[in-house]
């Protein structure tokens, strides 16, 4: 992981660098507005802290991504501070703005280090991150946070996360902190300590052991002990029992003192940390920064501004700030299509590479050379396959990017049907290829407003069938293989099978008969038929499917599969199941009727010989009973041609094929191999053509159809098998033909 | 540092078991904590520091505060080694100054890779981690 960042292709950094750049200066604009709208007089702006907080997100998986630890940690800490204050946890204050402007200008100087240009910012990063957490942690309504006392920042950065927590949990609790101090010689360290230990445990927690001093000393070590303690300071020494032990309460701060915001004066302190604050409360006070002038030249100028003034020489870093602007190139997909491309073309050679390779070695007079060529072809195989994974890395982005989108329209569209909404989104940092992830926020904004509009009952109608009053909606990814699957879940009303039916009835989209021969599972999964819609019973019937045909559609475009299974009253769950990436599949290649296909390999479970005698008819369909289930099974030989091929004597084989949790059998006349394949698309011209996936170009100057498995599966499985056999088989016959 | 017996020895029988590169032919010294590697830290020169962050004691950021300070080691080059569950830990470790990080579970490429890397700006000393 560490080495990630320095490994990742340029191409990748380069993206990374002008997507944070683009994401940092948006967060400077945005503040920029936010603190208008504040002087104003009026609110913050939700939807712009919305934006800032999914900046602020989209950010943190970035980096995270790239290894940058420290923007990763700093955004991780934005984040929550965000959080709160875009759900008005904690008040948007003058304080808090400056924090933000702050992290703004620590931002361009983290990515300038990160560049290499300037030394990394570590003490700001540290005083920042210190402050953050010090807001954060004001939010849980808690009097006693970590900031409030006088622990200096370089206390606090040595803190782990879980030390920090049991320093605030004890704070909280009302327990005093105390500050032991002590020589100790390193020779009984380990024994001394323990002896202390013992003796402060039955009064108290200790939170950390701090070392002092420089190291020099290379016999005894100084070492600050805090201890979160109920007992009064005395009762500490007492059980400490060493003069060599100093026992000191930490205070609180006198926070007139401390730089803090335009607050109501909180009146006279004790030091009884107990104490309740009545309205100070309301806003932070991040810990006093003893040189001022960096934090408050960056409140008001835009954060190109800032950061010339920052930075140690003014014309220095106006210059880095401009030369950040030109070196930064967002890459267009389609450049990184057509380099794929040619890496496709290195494929080719690589293939003619080996034959000449196994050529000259099958040949007694050139057997050497032909040793010599393999290992020139192993090398540029190791080489391109390097290249290969390097681009496919570049084309790879979360799926986080797209539902954070999703959570802002969950927020708008419950709000607007005054229905109480919980998201819950698993899975965002599951990758996916970049063009499908760009085509994915539309079917997903589709799916998740359909479940609230017409999952997700109004309260009184919860109430009244004894569900919680706030509704679920989740959102799930996961990768599965060579697939990305995503579910979208609600805890709603459910669609009901009888309704849909129904419906398409009357919609004359199936005939009465064809209806009665659906399973329940069937109906449901007719919203997704082209013009079946709900809009006008959307209440009565319960069902969503406004443009359920469209997400169905676009799904398919990107080689998925849309399934979807519903329960009345209990909810509905469609599940997306995706490939990872469009531009390269492994295939197993094969021959049906002397012509060469390919079946990707992320559709096919397992390929054995086909015994024919075990095919059986069910309801005119052929099915055999495959490792104890029953498989459906399609003869590619009769779908692809016509008329259909006399019944072969010879040995022919069975592929299954898998998508979801469907599965059918294919009889193929010979397999051939297995290779990776660039996929090209099929043109314009036979764009409409259902079946196949694409094209390649399998090395000898053959060209073959990849088939479209999921919808092959469709096409086989579907129903309403009857009503579209004409479109399948002329969609096939055009495959054989082209 | 490591306070766990299996991982020092499983970083030690990696790190010895190196026969090319920066590492080949390095010693290797255990501290069992963060105390221990006060004791041994200013006793001698190292070419490199490796860490655990969550520690009974003395945390790993404590250890590199100390390792910072003192005038032996401000440049050394000290890698922290720590789970995925804190990214605050981590980039806390990175702004105290550590060099670079590893996150466990490693496999035994990705410490040697990680420890020739920050190695390499040095040339060729061999080290004594």
């Amino acid at each position: 992981m560490a080495e990630r960042r320095d490994d990742a292709p340029d191409k990748a950094r380069e993206e990374f660098f002008s997507e944070a750049s683009e994401l940092v200066d948006g967060f400077g604009r945005h503040l920029l507005a936010l603190e208008e709208s504040v002087e104003n007089g009026h609110g913050p702006d939700p939807e712009t802290l919305n934006d800032i907080f999914r900046g602020v997100h989209t950010l943190k998986g970035l980096s995270g991504l790239f290894g940058a630890a420290t923007l990763s940690g700093l955004s991780h800490e934005l984040e929550n501070l965000l959080d709160d204050l875009r759900l008005g946890r904690i008040p948007l204050s003058t304080a808090v703005l400056d924090l933000l402007f702050d992290a703004v200008e620590l931002y361009g100087r983290i990515l300038s280090a990160l560049k290499g240009e300037e030394a990394e910012p570590r003490e700001e990063v540290l005083t920042l991150l210190a402050s953050l957490a010090a807001v954060s942690n004001e939010r849980s309504g808690n009097v006693a946070f970590i900031a409030e006392y006088e622990l200096d920042p370089e206390t606090l950065g040595v803190l782990t996360e879980y030390e920090e927590h049991r320093l605030r949990s004890n704070l909280q609790a009302g327990l005093a902190l105390y500050r032991l101090k002590a020589k100790f010689p390193l020779a009984t360290i380990d024994s001394a300590l323990e002896e202390l230990k013992l003796r402060v445990r039955p009064v108290g927690e200790i939170i950390t052991y701090l070392p002092t001093g420089d190291g020099g000393d290379l016999d005894a070590i100084d070492l600050e002990i805090l201890v979160a303690s109920r007992s009064a300071a005395a009762e500490l020494r007492q059980a400490v029992d060493s003069d060599a032990v100093s026992v000191d309460e930490v205070k609180k701060r006198d926070l007139s003192q401390a730089r803090t915001p335009p607050a109501p004066r909180v009146g006279e302190r004790t030091d009884d940390s107990a104490m309740d604050l009545p309205d100070g409360r309301e806003t932070p006070s991040p810990p006093p920064v003893e040189d001022d002038e960096p934090a408050h030249a960056s409140m008001h100028p835009a954060p190109h501004a800032t950061e010339a003034v920052v930075m140690p020489a003014a014309a220095g870093g106006r210059d880095i700030s401009l030369r950040s602007v030109s070196q930064t190139v967002r890459v267009d997909i389609r450049k990184l299509d057509r380099l794929m491309n040619a890496l496709g073309e290195l494929s080719l050679v690589r293939g003619a590479l080996l034959r000449y390779a196994e050529k000259l070695r099958s040949e007694p007079g050139t057997r050497r050379l032909g040793m010599d060529l393999l290992g020139v072809h192993r090398a540029f195989e190791r080489q391109l396959a390097q290249m290969q994974s390097g681009i496919l890395e570049v084309r790879m982005v979360p799926l986080g990017q797209v539902f954070d989108k999703l959570a802002r329209i969950v927020r708008q569209v419950s709000r607007e049907q005054n229905k109480s909404v919980h998201f819950v989104v698993t899975g965002g940092e599951t990758e996916i290829d970049k063009l499908i992830v760009e085509e994915l926020s539309d079917p997903l904004l589709h799916m998740i407003r359909n479940a609230i509009d017409h999952g997700i009952e109004p309260i009184p109608e919860r109430a009244a069938a004894g569900k919680p009053d706030t509704g679920t909606v989740a959102l799930n990814a996961y990768q599965q293989g060579n697939h990305v699957v995503i579910e979208v879940e609600d805890d709603g009303r459910g669609i009901d099978p009888h309704a849909v039916l129904h419906k398409a009835v009357t919609m004359g989209l199936v005939s009465m008969e064809e209806a009665k021969s659906f399973s329940l599972e069937e109906a449901v999964s007719l919203v997704f038929m082209q013009g079946f819609s709900t809009r006008d019973t959307a209440t009565a019937m319960s069902g969503r499917g406004i443009g359920m045909d469209i997400v169905k559609t676009r799904i398919a475009k990107l080689g998925g599969l849309v399934d979807i299974v519903s329960e009345v009253q209990i909810g509905t769950k469609i599940t997306l199941t995706l490939p990872v990436t469009l531009a390269i599949v492994g295939v197993l290649t094969f021959v049906v009727e002397a012509t060469v296909y390919c079946m990707p390999l992320s559709s096919m479970e397992e390929a054995v010989v086909f015994d024919s005698a075990l095919v059986r008819e069910v309801d005119g369909r052929e099915v055999m009973t495959h490792r104890g289930v029953t498989l459906p099974v399609v003869r590619l030989a009769r779908l692809f041609s016509e008329p259909p091929a006399p019944q072969r004597a010879t040995k022919q084989f069975l592929i299954v094929a898998r998508v979801g949790t469907r599965r059918l059998g294919m009889v193929v006349d010979r397999l051939i191999e297995q290779q990776d394949v660039v996929i090209k698309a099929l043109g314009r011209t036979l764009a409409h053509v259902r079946g196949f996936a694409g094209a390649t170009d399998l090395g000898d100057q053959r060209v073959a159809l990849i088939l479209d498995v999921p919808s092959l599966i469709e096409e086989c499985l579907t129903a309403a098998e009857g009503r579209r056999a004409n479109d399948a088989s002329l969609a096939f016959r055009f495959g054989e033909r082209s | 540092m490591e306070d766990s017996a299996s991982t020092r020895s499983f970083i030690r029988a990696i790190l010895e078991g190196v026969r090319e590169g920066a590492l080949a032919g390095c010693t290797v010294q255990e501290a069992t904590s963060g105390f221990d590697a006060m004791r041994l830290l200013p006793r001698g020169p190292y070419d490199l520091v490796l860490t655990d962050i969550n520690m009974p004691d003395i945390n790993g950021l404590e250890v590199i505060q100390f390792v910072r300070k003192s005038p032996h080691h401000k440049d050394t080059p000290l890698v922290i080694i720590s789970t995925q569950t804190s990214e605050r830990d981590i980039a806390r470790a990175l702004a105290l100054g550590a060099t670079a990080y590893l996150r466990k579970p490693f496999v035994p490429e990705e410490l040697v890779a990680t420890l020739e890397r920050v190695l390499a700006p040095k040339g060729g000393a061999a080290p004594h981690g």
